[in-house]
């Protein structure tokens, strides 16, 4: 009974020793944790400044949210018009933007739509909704469900309303999303960073890329020590100047995925 | 009134009890001194489970009074111990169920072990000690019941039909308990269904039927001419030679 | 269904590799549903006993609440947690949120109530045996309730393994007020919710295998002591 006791006693103490006490709270989306660019690129942040970065990964409208609560330090997402917002509203102090990626429309190798190849994104969304072939959306304010809705805006099509079963809202992350369009063979707009770590492909391909409109702009935001005297003002900035440095930015262009590109760095000068 | 802490005279006064819209005891009213044994019988269903818990304080009387002898019936419980039918024992030690007993009844910690140990070594379980108390035979087991009783020194002793699950060699080793108790001059206050065991122990009788006292004697009195009609049925039905 | 194969393959090796960050996630599991299971222990015993042997007015309500909470849904009580540690909260200050102590505090909330219901119920059933003798011995309620806690441990054992269990498999409660946080707030089933989104569907499952085995091995170690203690208690 004792060394039972003592065996739980010991396990309980073991790790909390290693409470870090220099650490940011860094509020992004799946799409850049689950793309693998955290786990190469925060390293060699935490090994210069000695600070370690904690990444909560939510959906844009969650992240966002969690700044305004004041329960991040810094917020890193992808959606440039919520962001100015979220400045202009006193939440953030200012918007910096530090990359980008692009999103690629998926769809099955069977292409029912008849769209590979088009240089058109919003003249491929006509194609699917004109064919109502099975779309997946991730229909969960994330910035990827953002530009989605802006696609279907600039083809003429008002979704809300023309929406029918063909349409599949799942309220979930990339990830999710990813697994649902697999397994029904449906078209989808995702993150190319997000596909090309995901092992799950099924019958999937990039069917449409290119198109400027695909464009996905990442920006970092220091959340406002006015409005929020805990946040960790000086390591929050560390971090978002390191990110826009030459050095954070040569190490976003230097994460490839099968030797691809994912992350395309361009803070201002 | 109780000054001098003895809690008997038990005073009866037109005690009821009613449950289940059934009246299962009415208008019981005696005075139980203290000195000899006395034995409650009665038919299944006469209401003698009820009566001793009702003496005991187990049970609030739904008309009528229980008086200890002017005392509270918190302050009366304390003087008091109850054996039941089968004991109920703590999954713990021989020894330890006593000194748990000491323990709530106030006994300070230094003194419960030895105090313990001399009422198993009364009752004969000295050697069992340590062994725990539910792997104990049922003889054993209504020995440390006893004991756990013994060592509370109580004034009064309830015992609610202590040898119906034991067979004759236990049943003889509870009754000389029993004996010791009463020598000890501890008041003793018995149901049975054996008659045979309530001549032995007994020094009076008090005979319930159908929830009332039907007749209260010195015990071969009750046994050889019983003066009302109820308990002479009732003997004849127990005893078909009499 | 290949799948599965590859998955018991890649636990296999998982745990042959001994791989520090599988390790660190295993022992963080661990940490945090034994803390929880812990504390909700300490409350919920004397809990349930007291209210399967006392007797006052909203007694029985109590009992229903308590047996209904048994199904809290993980992601409410994660939920509001999450409100009430978040910085717009009102124990903002702690700085909690995020943090393996916030995952701790949902999980002894989600765990208490079933290991209340389930005491109460061992309790109820002892006491009804035990009643008599107990408050002719002179036992308070409380002292009665205490006593028939270590009487009845061995029943109350299965309790506090039904609790270990619920707060080992649970995600929607930690994912929310842990954030998943890589190397700091990942617990096996935030780890495979991970996985399962990113489409690593084998790695997913390998990890769900491991925390399966660690779960069994718990039982397993704890009906073990269990039967000894039987053995020398009765």
């Amino acid at each position: 009974m004792g060394v039972i006791a003592g065996a739980v006693l010991a396990l309980l103490l073991v790790a909390p020793v290693r409470a870090e006490e220099r650490f940011i709270t860094v509020a992004s989306t799946t799409s850049t944790e689950q793309s693998g660019l955290f786990r190469h690129l925060l390293p060699l942040f935490e090994k210069k400044a000695g600070i370690q970065v904690r990444v909560v990964a939510l959906g844009t409208g969650q992240a966002l949210d969690l700044g305004r609560r004041g329960d991040a330090d810094v917020v890193l997402v992808h959606a440039p018009e919520l962001e100015e917002k979220f400045v202009a509203e006193g939440w953030g102090v200012r918007r910096h933007p530090v990359m980008y990626n692009d999103f690629v429309v998926l769809g099955p190798k069977s292409d029912p739509a008849r769209i590979a190849g088009t240089k058109d994104a919003a003249e491929a969304f006509r194609k699917i909704r004109a064919a109502r072939a099975p779309f997946v959306s991730r229909a969960d304010r994330s910035g990827t469900h953002l530009a989605e809705l802006e696609l279907w805006r600039a083809a003429g099509i008002d979704i809300a309303r023309e929406k029918g079963p063909w349409y599949r809202e799942t309220g979930s992350g990339m990830g999710p999303a990813l697994n649902t369009a697999s397994a029904l063979n449906a078209y989808l707009l995702a993150d190319r960073g997000t596909w090309l770590a995901f092992r799950n492909r099924g019958e999937l391909a990039i069917l449409v890329e290119g198109d400027p409109r695909l464009f996905n702009q990442y920006g970092a935001i220091l959340v406002n020590p006015a409005r929020h005297p805990h946040v960790k003002e000086a390591w929050g900035r560390q971090f978002i100047e390191w990110l826009v440095s030459p050095q954070g930015q040569t190490a976003i262009a230097a994460y490839r995925i099968a030797g691809e590109q994912l992350f395309f760095p361009n803070a201002a000068r | 009134m109780a000054n001098d802490g003895r809690i008997l005279p038990l005073v009866l006064r037109e005690v009821g009890f009613r449950a289940g819209g059934r009246t299962i005891l009415a208008g019981i009213s005696a005075t139980i001194e203290a000195g000899p044994a006395t034995i409650i019988l009665g038919a299944n269903g006469a209401g003698k489970s009820v009566l001793m818990r009702l003496m005991h304080g187990l049970l609030a009387p739904t008309t009528g009074e229980v008086s200890w002898n002017g005392l509270s019936s918190e302050a009366a419980r304390r003087r008091q111990a109850m054996v039941f039918q089968r004991p109920v024992l703590l999954r713990r030690s021989a020894l330890a169920n006593v000194t748990y007993a000491l323990a709530l009844a106030g006994v300070a910690a230094a003194g419960r072990e030895a105090l313990a140990l001399e009422a198993l070594r009364e009752v004969g379980l000295a050697g069992v000690a340590h062994r725990p108390a539910r792997v104990l035979s049922g003889g054993e087991q209504q020995r440390l019941a006893l004991a756990r009783a013994w060592a509370l020194h109580p004034e009064v002793l309830f015992l609610d039909e202590p040898t119906a699950n034991l067979d004759p060699g236990a049943t003889r080793e509870i009754e000389t308990v029993i004996r010791a108790f009463d020598a000890a001059g501890t008041k003793i206050i018995m149901s049975t269904h054996n008659l045979a065991q309530a001549r032995r122990l007994g020094d009076e009788v008090l005979y319930l039927h159908e929830g009332r006292l039907a007749e209260r004697a010195p015990v071969e009195e009750f046994f050889r001419r019983p003066a009302s009609a109820e308990a002479a049925a009732f003997l004849k039905g127990e005893l078909p030679w009499a | 269904m290949r799948e599965i194969a590859e998955a018991a393959r890649e636990a296999a090796a998982l745990v042959a590799g001994a791989d520090p960050a599988l390790a660190g996630i295993v022992v963080l599991s661990l940490q945090v549903s034994l803390s929880a299971v812990c504390a909700a222990t300490l409350v919920a015993l004397p809990l349930g006993a007291l209210l399967a042997v006392g007797r006052f007015p909203g007694r029985r309500a109590l009992i229903v609440l308590l047996n209904a909470f048994m199904g809290l849904p993980p992601v409410v009580v994660g939920l509001l947690v999450y409100l009430v540690l978040s910085r717009a909260g009102p124990l903002g200050e702690l700085g909690l949120l995020f943090t393996p102590g916030a995952m701790v505090i949902a999980q002894t909330l989600l765990v208490l109530p079933i290991i209340a219901a389930l005491c109460r119920q061992a309790v109820e059933d002892a006491w009804r045996e035990y009643a008599e003798q107990l408050r002719s011995l002179g036992a308070s309620d409380a002292r009665a309730a205490l006593t028939l806690v270590w009487d009845t441990r061995f029943s109350l054992v299965t309790a506090v393994l039904a609790g270990l269990g619920r707060a080992l498999s649970e995600v929607g409660a930690v994912l929310i007020v842990g954030g998943n946080i890589d190397g700091v707030t990942r617990v096996m089933t935030t780890a495979i919710a991970l996985e399962t989104s990113k489409g690593d569907l084998a790695l997913a499952l390998a990890l769900g295998f491991i925390l399966i085995a660690l779960v069994t091995l718990l039982n397993a170690a704890a009906q073990v002591v269990k039967e000894a203690a039987e053995r020398r208690y009765g």
